[in-house]
């Protein structure tokens, strides 16, 4: 086990690596510091003068890979490939590229706790809600309900989120006056502000994942245990709970847990439409701005997250099904 | 004669509609193919969905032939030098004319002869606050309160009739072509179909067909003279807007799964077939490709390219044909973003097959592996690799309208979804509430996005034998 962890920490190192070289090519190679500073100060008056001086301000006037011009070891050092991508391995992310923008490093680490706030109640309650409705379909399996219910999954796996956000927002803020319409305030009345978002982000993907889970369930019942316990007389709700939805949870650990990392990252959308100061937020302004420093730390960020979070649902998966040995 | 404009994405659609006749005609030389494709058409929302994807494709189809118009002749040009609208305008701008042409100055309610907002106007000496005369809806009228309904009423009945006539002559047709087929006659087809006995349901077709038209038919009908769906902040019409986005979100959805094919397909492949080191370079690619949030990775992309166009201005005559090729680059962005997923399907299915009889049988007998993985690997796979296809495509759609809310998005001069719900955010929290630009963008997008799924639905159930089992069924004899 402990082997198995230390292999796919290194491998996520690995991988990270390289996430971090094809965002570097990309955004120094492909264009040069040169180019994002004529987009970042715009307009008609860019000068060569004014170009320098922007490069200069945020350190992307050394050279990309190897500095010449400096003793030992600051060759490496003192180049931009190692100050702003090298460097994140350390969680040094630097200062942002756009004027107002501070440091990208304190930002992330207020606004992750922003973030969780959010995303960590979406997150359970899209597993319980979606869960629940998809039992709920499985019991009544043959019956019209089943079909109603599925009718109504494809429906609602058809609608865009921004419509619920824009409907919810409309019915419960304008209309009704229950919560406000976005914000965001600390201590307990951050609940006001959450609620709606919350509630709207587990609505938007009820669709797609009790269909999921639905099928995950039909595949379960099919199998000979479940015919044996029934055989063993055991009532219609001790098989589903004891033991068709025990073994359904690995296929819903692998879906669930391929949506963590938005967890962290934020529903992007959701924070933004609800103006909640988290980090999917930071990072829809940082597009706005055209900011490439945030956007790069971020893809980082996203990766670790995204490469953390498949680790951990590797380990839920012995916790929920004994069988499967990591190693 | 006008001067005809070769746009990237037009060149893809109208390529792919070419693709997919060949596809066609190959199915009906193979027998099991075509078994399987009836049996998708077999399925009532599959062939009531595919006639409203179809009716999508034509549109979009009529909207991907651009030209510039030739502008008459002014004095004092030079006779025999062609002068060109700077406008580039397609098939359907020119059908819709004078829908296009109809501008009015701000917000207008749907059908409505009167302006959204009040203004002080003098009437026989007196200022008064009211709202305007549209420029165009409703100008025909007279006095339009008690013109006005009938009016509307009167031109919806005969779009409707119409729409309806032309249904009924198309499913005639239909009909004759079913009774030649079957070699019955086509008193008897007629029944068949009347009766829902055919194998496939052509009675929803036709039923579907008639709605579509009869809607069409209202809506054409009432077009020539009222904002059908209203007009939006600068008083374009939003009826407008909403066909032209279709073009975009049928785009974004067919061209961006087709960028993912080639990758996913040979390196899948590959990755499955060849092992070892192979197979370790193709996982970490798409491990690390998967890893980045897909959001963040499209918008780096994006940025990417929007940076290199902004440094070469110089490469497009117009603005339509910058906002093409950034939809193009978008398409081509998100294809090679996303074939993580497929690839890794097509690698595990690789896998399993390659240890089959029929690949170690053929290795006996010498066959590369270049032509193994072509001749005997690939058509094993394919039903993979559609039913991904049609999966995505619905999925590109809605993706579409959360791009452009990110900003990464389609051109904001180019009528997509994404925008129009982007206008809609802050309309919806004007008062009184803007909501026609809204409704109709909801009403058309899901109209696609559920034909598009109901489709896959289909295509999935007939080419994964697994899937059929999950179906809800409603058992009608249990106690019989």
């Amino acid at each position: 086990m402990i082997t198995y962890i230390v292999r796919r920490v290194l491998y996520g190192v690995l991988i990270l690596a390289g996430v971090n070289l094809a965002t570097f090519f990309l955004f120094f190679t492909v264009n040069t510091p040169d180019d994002m500073a004529r987009m970042n100060i715009g307009g008609k008056r860019v000068t060569q003068e004014l170009i320098q001086k922007w490069k200069v301000e945020r350190g992307y006037d050394k050279p990309l890979y190897w500095n010449d011009f400096r003793p030992g070891t600051e060759q490496m050092t003192d180049t931009i490939f190692w100050e702003r991508s090298v460097s994140l391995f350390t969680l040094k992310f630097g200062r942002a590229d756009s004027e107002s923008a501070g440091d990208i490093g304190h930002e992330v680490a207020t606004r992750m706790w922003v973030s969780i706030q959010l995303a960590l109640p979406i997150f359970l309650l899209q597993v319980i809600a979606s869960t629940a409705f998809a039992l709920l379909l499985v019991m009544f399996r043959n019956t019209r309900l089943d079909l109603l219910g599925v009718v109504l999954c494809v429906l609602m796996l058809s609608i865009s989120s921004l419509f619920y956000i824009i409907v919810g927002q409309y019915m419960f803020s304008r209309v009704l006056r229950l919560v406000p319409i976005s914000g965001y305030a600390g201590g307990l009345d951050v609940l006001r502000f959450l609620v709606l978002p919350v509630m709207l982000s587990a609505l938007a993907r009820l669709g797609t994942e009790s269909r999921l889970y639905r099928a995950m369930f039909l595949e379960e019942i099919g199998k000979d245990y479940v015919r044996t316990a029934r055989a063993k007389g055991l009532s219609e709700t001790v098989v589903m709970f004891r033991h068709v939805l025990r073994n359904a949870l690995i296929p819903i650990i692998t879906s669930a847990g391929g949506y963590l990392p938005y967890v962290f990252l934020g529903s992007l959308v959701f924070e933004s439409f609800f103006g909640i100061p988290g980090l999917g937020a930071y990072v829809i302004e940082a597009i706005s701005k055209q900011d490439f420093a945030i956007v790069r730390t971020m893809v980082f960020v996203g990766s670790l997250l995204a490469i953390t979070s498949y680790i951990l649902i590797d380990i839920a998966y012995t916790w929920a099904d004994p069988r499967v040995r990591l190693g | 004669m006008p001067k005809f404009v070769l746009l990237w994405t037009d060149v893809s659609i109208w390529l792919l509609a070419l693709a997919l006749v060949a596809y066609g005609l190959y199915v009906r030389r193979q027998p099991n193919l075509s078994a399987t494709w009836r049996k998708v058409f077999g399925d009532a929302p599959a062939l009531a969905s595919c006639v409203v994807l179809a009716a999508c494709l034509l549109l979009t189809l009529a909207d991907s032939v651009h030209f510039r118009s030739l502008l008459p002749s002014a004095a004092g040009t030079q006779p025999g030098v062609a002068a060109y609208d700077a406008r580039v305008q397609s098939l359907l701008d020119a059908a819709l004319r004078s829908v296009v042409q109809s501008r009015e100055s701000t917000y207008s309610r749907p059908l409505a002869y009167v302006g959204f907002t009040k203004e002080s106007i003098e009437v026989g000496g007196q200022v008064r606050r009211m709202a305007p005369r549209l420029a165009h809806g409703g100008s025909h009228l007279t006095d339009p309160e008690t013109q006005w309904l009938p009016d509307v009423w009167r031109r919806a009945a005969t779009g409707v009739a119409l729409g309806v006539a032309a249904a009924l002559a198309l499913c005639a047709l239909l009909i004759a072509l079913l009774g030649r087929a079957e070699g019955s006659g086509w008193r008897n087809a007629a029944g068949e179909v009347w009766h829902g006995e055919t194998a496939i349901p052509w009675r929803i077709a036709c039923l579907t067909l008639v709605g579509i038209f009869a809607i069409g038919g209202v809506v054409a009908a009432l077009m020539t003279r009222y904002h059908v769906f209203g007009t939006d902040v600068t008083g374009n019409d939003v009826l407008y807007q909403t066909l032209k986005s279709i073009r975009t979100a049928f785009v974004i959805g067919t061209l961006a799964t087709l960028a993912t094919l080639p990758l996913a397909v040979v390196l899948g492949i590959m990755a499955g077939y060849l092992k070892g080191w192979v197979d370790e370079v193709i996982q970490y690619l798409y491990t690390m490709l998967s890893s980045i949030p897909n959001i963040l990775l499209i918008a780096a992309c994006v940025l990417m390219v929007q940076v290199f166009l902004d440094k070469h201005p110089e490469m497009f005559e117009t603005g339509v044909e910058r906002a093409d090729v950034k939809l193009f680059l978008l398409c081509a962005v998100l294809g090679l973003t996303g074939w993580a997923g497929l690839c890794r399907l097509l690698r595990g299915e690789t896998l399993k097959l390659r240890e089959l009889e029929f690949v170690q049988a053929a290795n006996a007998f010498g066959v590369s592996h270049g032509r193994i993985m072509v001749r005997h690997i690939f058509p094993n796979v394919a039903h993979l690799m559609l039913i991904v296809t049609v999966l995505e495509f619905s999925a590109l759609i809605l993706y579409e309208a959360v791009l452009s809310y990110v900003g990464v998005g389609v051109d904001p001069s180019m009528n997509s979804f994404g925008g129009m719900i982007n206008f809609a955010r802050n309309e919806m929290s004007r008062d009184p509430v803007v909501w026609w630009p809204f409704a109709a963008a909801f009403a058309f997008m899901v109209a696609l996005v559920l034909a598009a799924n109901l489709f896959a639905d289909g295509v999935r159930d007939a080419f994964d034998p697994r899937a059929r089992a999950f179906r809800p069924r409603v058992v009608r004899s249990k106690l019989a």
